[in-house]
C-alpha cells in the first residue's frame, strides 16, 4: 500500500471518529472540511489559508551577526585585502618580497554563537591573501606559535625542498619552530596555499588555508578586485561533510553585509574552492554572465557563464561589469551548500 | 513500632539515631573527601537534549526540548532539511534538566519527513526526526473529548464484546475452562513482554534524565506489590470461605470472583499503558499512527474481555458486578489517552508501561493455579497449547496495530 493511500484510509477513520463528536478539535478550528487536509498529493496544505508564514525567505541565522572584532577578521575586509609583503630589490635588480606568516590555535565564532577551535595562519580563515608577481623572488618565513606541527605548502613551480611536505627539505614545523620557504613566483595565476601537515583533511578543515596571487608580468586590466575563497566548517570533527558553508570565514555574511560594487566599472573576482569533506563547490551569480580564466594562468577566458564547478583546490577567475544597479545574489549552485551559509549578495550603485 | 523499654539500656529511637547520625557522617565525609580525590572531568561537555513534544502548526515546528546531560548546552542554531531556520527560544544556556521551547519558522508540508539538527554553541549536532508531518491537534477540551471516545472505542467497547462469551463460557467443561485461562495466560503475557519493550523503547527517548530504562522496572515492581497487597487483603476476607487459595470449584465461587478482579485490574492498568500509547500519538502530531493503534488495539483487546470471564463460568455473577469489571477493565484505557495527550511526556509513559507489566505478571501469578489438571500438572498438552495460542492470538492481532 503506498504511503498516500494508508494515510487517506487512516484519516478518513480519524474522520469517522471526529464526526461521531461534536465539537471536535476540526469543527473549533473553523475549517469545515477535514478532508482539506487528507493526504491527496495536495502539496501546500495550507494554500487555502491565504498565509505563508515563515521561512520562506531564505535560511537564516538565529541572532544575526558574529562578533567580528573578537574574530578578529571582517569577511568584508577579507574581500579586499591583498598583502602585497615587504618589498625590495635583490642586487641583480629582481624583486623580493618578504612576508612573516604565523600557525595559531583559536577559537573564532563561526555563526552566531557557534565557536570553532580553528588552526589558522596570520589568527584568520582563511589566511591572507599573498600577492606578487610573476618572477618576484618570494621569501616567507613561517613561525608556528601553534601547539600542534604545521608547514606552508605552495602551490606553483618551486625546488622539492620549498615544498612544505612533511619528510622533504626542512618537513614538518614543530610548534615554536619557525622555517623561511623561498622561491620564484612561477607561474602568473591564481593559486593557494595551506598546511599538509597528516592529517591533511584535518589540517585544512580547521582553517589552515589562503589565496595565493601571482600576476601576469603585464598586469590585467584595472578593475575592482576581490577574493573570495570557498570553505567550510565541520563542527561536529566527524569528517561526514559540513554544517556550515562559507565564502570569507562567515556563513551568511554578505546576506547582511552585501559586496558594493560599481556600476559599469569591471569587478574581478579571485575564486578558490578550498572546501573539505565535500568533493564539489560551485559559483553562480543572479542577473549576470562573466568570463571565466580557469587558474588565471591564461589570459584568454575559457567560458562565459553564470555558474562554474570547482573541485577541492581548484580556483580561477571571473571578470564581470554589473549593467543594472540594484541587489544581486551569489551563491552555491549546489542548493545544500548555499542553505547552510554559502550564500550573499552584491550590491550595485551608480 | 513500639517497643518494649529495657531497663538500663536507651531506649530504641536512640540506637536508630545515632546509626542514622553515623551513617550520614560517613557519606558527607565520602563526598567531600571522595570529590577532591577525584580527578576532574576532562574533554569536551556531554551535551545532550532529548525532544518531549514535537507541535506543528502551519509554517512553524515548535519543539519542547530538556536537556538531560551533565553539562549545560547551549542552542545555537537551528537547520531543517540542512536549510538554517530562524527560531525563538532562550539564548541561554541550559541547565541539566532545563526544559525549552523552540518555535522554528518552517514551512513544512504535510506528509512529508523533516530532520531537524539543533547546532549547539560548541559545534555539536543534535538530531530529530520528524518521520511525517501533520498539523498538531489543538489542545483542550476537544481533543480531551476525542480522547475520551477513543479510549471508550479502545477499552470499553471491545472488553465487553469479550465478556459477551460469557453463557457460552458457562456449557463447556471443566477442562474447557482450564485451557481458556491457559490462553488467557499466553495473552496476558504476551501483553507484559510487548509493553515491557515499548517501555524501554519510550524511555529511551526520554534521555534517561528520569531513570531511563529503569522507570520500567520501577512501575513493573511497584505495581507487581501494591496488586500484592490487594490480594492478600481480599484473601484474608474470604479465608474462611475457601479451601485451596485459587480454586474455581469452591463453593460460592468467590475465588472465581476474586480472581476475575485481579484479571480486572491487570488488563486495566494494561489498557491504561494503552491509552498513553494512543494520546501521546495524537499529541505529538502523529495522527497516523494515532488511528493505527486505535483500530489494533480494538481487535486486539476483545481478547481481554474474555480473560476477565474466564473465571466466572461457574458462577452467576449479576449484570451490575459484570459491568463493574468490564469498565475496571476498559476504562483505564480512557484515563491513559486523556494524560497521554495532555502530558505527552516519554518518561512518565514508560514508568505507567512498567505498572501495565507488573500488574500483569501479578496476575499470571494469580491464574497460575488455577491451570493444575486433576493430578496437580500445571503444564499438560492441553494447558500449553492454550498458552500458546494465547501468544500466538496476540501476535496476530498485534500485527493489525502496526499496519
Ligand atoms: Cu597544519
Amino acid at each position: 500500500m503506498s504511503g498516500a493511500s494508508r494515510r487517506g484510509f487512516i484519516l478518513g477513520g480519524a474522520g469517522v471518529a471526529l464526526g461521531a463528536l461534536p465539537g471536535s478539535a476540526r469543527a473549533a478550528d473553523g475549517d469545515p472540511s477535514p478532508s482539506a487536509h487528507a493526504g491527496h498529493g495536495d502539496p501546500s496544505p495550507h494554500a487555502g489559508h491565504g498565509v505563508h508564514g515563515g521561512g520562506i525567505n531564505g535560511p537564516m541565522f538565529r541572532g544575526g551577526a558574529v562578533d567580528h572584532a573578537t574574530n578578529g577578521f571582517n569577511p568584508s575586509d577579507v574581500l579586499r585585502d591583498f598583502d602585497y609583503g615587504k618589498v625590495s630589490k635583490l642586487p641583480n635588480g629582481r624583486t623580493l618580497r618578504e612576508w612573516e606568516i604565523f600557525a595559531a590555535d583559536k577559537e573564532i565564532e563561526v555563526a552566531p554563537g557557534v565557536r570553532f577551535p580553528a588552526w589558522t595562519f596570520n589568527g584568520r580563515v582563511p589566511g591572507p591573501t599573498l600577492r606578487c608577481t610573476a618572477g618576484d623572488r618570494l621569501r616567507v618565513r613561517f613561525v608556528n606559535a601553534s601547539e600542534h606541527p604545521h608547514t606552508m605548502h605552495f602551490h606553483g613551480i618551486h625546488p622539492a625542498e620549498m615544498d612544505g611536505v612533511p619528510g622533504i627539505g626542512r618537513g614538518v614545523i614543530e610548534p615554536g619552530g619557525d622555517f623561511v620557504y623561498e622561491f620564484d613566483a612561477e607561474p602568473f595565476g591564481l593559486h593557494l596555499y595551506h598546511c599538509h601537515v597528516g592529517p591533511l583533511a584535518e589540517h585544512i578543515a580547521r582553517g589552515m588555508y589562503g589565496t595565493f596571487i601571482i600576476d601576469p608580468p603585464k598586469p590585467r586590466p584595472k578593475a575592482d578586485e576581490l577574493v573570495m575563497m570557498m570553505h567550510g566548517y565541520n563542527t561536529t570533527f566527524d569528517a561526514q561533510g559540513n554544517q556550515l558553508y562559507a565564502v570569507n570565514g562567515i556563513p551568511f555574511h554578505y546576506m547582511h553585509e552585501p559586496v558594493r560594487v560599481k556600476r559599469g566599472e569591471l569587478v574581478r573576482i579571485y575564486l578558490v574552492n578550498i572546501l573539505e569533506y565535500d568533493p564539489i563547490n560551485s559559483f553562480h551569480l543572479h542577473g549576470n554572465f562573466f568570463d571565466y580564466f580557469p587558474t588565471g594562468t591564461r589570459l584568454e577566458p575559457s567560458e562565459y557563464t553564470d555558474t562554474v564547478v570547482q573541485a577541492q583546490g581548484q580556483r580561477g577567475i571571473c571578470e564581470l561589469r554589473f549593467p543594472h544597479v540594484g541587489k544581486f545574489m551569489f551563491h552555491a549552485h549546489k542548493s545544500e551548500f548555499a542553505d547552510l551559509g554559502w550564500m550573499g549578495f552584491f550590491e550595485v550603485t551608480e | 513500632m513500639s517497643t518494649p523499654r529495657l531497663r538500663g539500656k536507651p531506649p530504641v529511637w536512640v540506637f536508630v539515631a545515632a546509626t542514622i547520625a553515623a551513617v550520614a557522617v560517613a557519606l558527607t565525609a565520602l563526598a567531600v573527601l571522595g570529590s577532591r580525590s577525584l580527578p576532574a572531568r576532562t574533554g569536551p561537555p556531554v551535551e545532550q537534549l532529548a525532544v518531549e513534544r514535537t507541535v506543528l502548526t502551519p509554517s512553524v515546528i515548535e519543539l519542547t526540548v530538556r536537556n538531560t546531560g551533565p553539562d549545560p548546552v547551549q542552542i545555537a542554531q537551528i537547520s531543517v532539511n540542512d536549510a538554517y531556520v530562524a527560531f525563538t527560544g532562550s539564548t541561554e544556556p541550559l541547565n541539566r534538566l532545563g526544559k525549552d521551547v523552540l518555535r522554528l519558522d518552517y514551512p513544512w508540508q504535510e506528509g512529508q519527513p523533516y530532520a531537524v539538527s539543533i547546532l549547539t554553541s560548541s559545534g555539536a549536532v543534535i538530531e530529530h526526526e520528524i518521520a511525517a508531518a501533520v498539523e498538531t491537534p489543538a489542545t483542550g477540551g476537544n481533543l480531551l473529548g476525542l480522547m475520551v471516545l477513543l479510549g471508550t472505542y479502545v477499552g470499553v467497547i471491545p472488553v465487553a464484546l469479550g465478556m459477551v462469551f460469557l453463557p457460552v463460557l458457562r456449557r463447556a467443561a471443566r477442562s474447557v475452562v482450564r485451557v481458556l485461562l491457559a490462553l488467557t495466560v499466553g495473552l496476558l503475557a504476551f501483553l507484559a513482554g510487548d509493553a515491557a519493550l515499548e517501555g524501554l523503547e519510550l524511555a529511551e527517548r526520554s534521555g534517561g534524565a528520569f531513570g531511563g530504562p529503569l522507570l520500567v522496572f520501577l512501575g513493573a515492581g511497584m505495581a507487581f506489590l501494591a496488586l500484592t497487597a490487594v490480594d492478600r487483603f481480599l484473601t484474608n476476607r474470604s479465608r474462611e470461605q475457601a479451601d485451596s487459595p485459587a480454586s474455581l470449584d469452591s463453593a460460592d465461587g468467590t475465588n472465581g470472583r476474586r480472581l476475575a478482579f485481579m484479571i480486572a485490574i491487570g488488563i486495566g492498568l494494561h489498557n491504561l499503558g494503552e491509552g498513553l500509547a494512543i494520546g501521546s500519538a495524537y499529541a505529538v502530531g502523529e495522527l497516523a499512527l494515532g488511528t493505527a493503534l486505535v483500530v489494533g488495539f480494538a481487535l486486539h483487546n476483545t481478547t481481554e474481555g474474555l480473560a476477565v470471564v474466564a473465571p466466572l463460568t461457574r458462577q452467576r455473577p449479576s449484570l451490575l458486578r459484570l459491568l463493574a469489571l468490564g469498565l475496571l477493565a476498559g476504562a483505564p484505557a480512557i484515563v491513559g489517552a486523556v494524560i497521554g495527550a495532555a502530558v505527552d511526556n516519554a518518561a512518565l509513559a514508560s514508568l505507567l508501561l512498567g505498572v501495565g507489566v507488573g500488574a500483569i505478571v501479578q496476575v499470571i501469578i494469580q491464574i497460575a493455579p488455577a491451570l493444575r489438571n486433576q493430578t496437580g500438572r500445571y503444564l499438560d498438552p492441553a494447558t500449553t497449547g492454550g498458552v500458546a495460542a494465547g501468544l500466538l492470538i496476540m501476535y496476530a492481532t498485534g500485527l493489525l496495530v502496526a499496519a
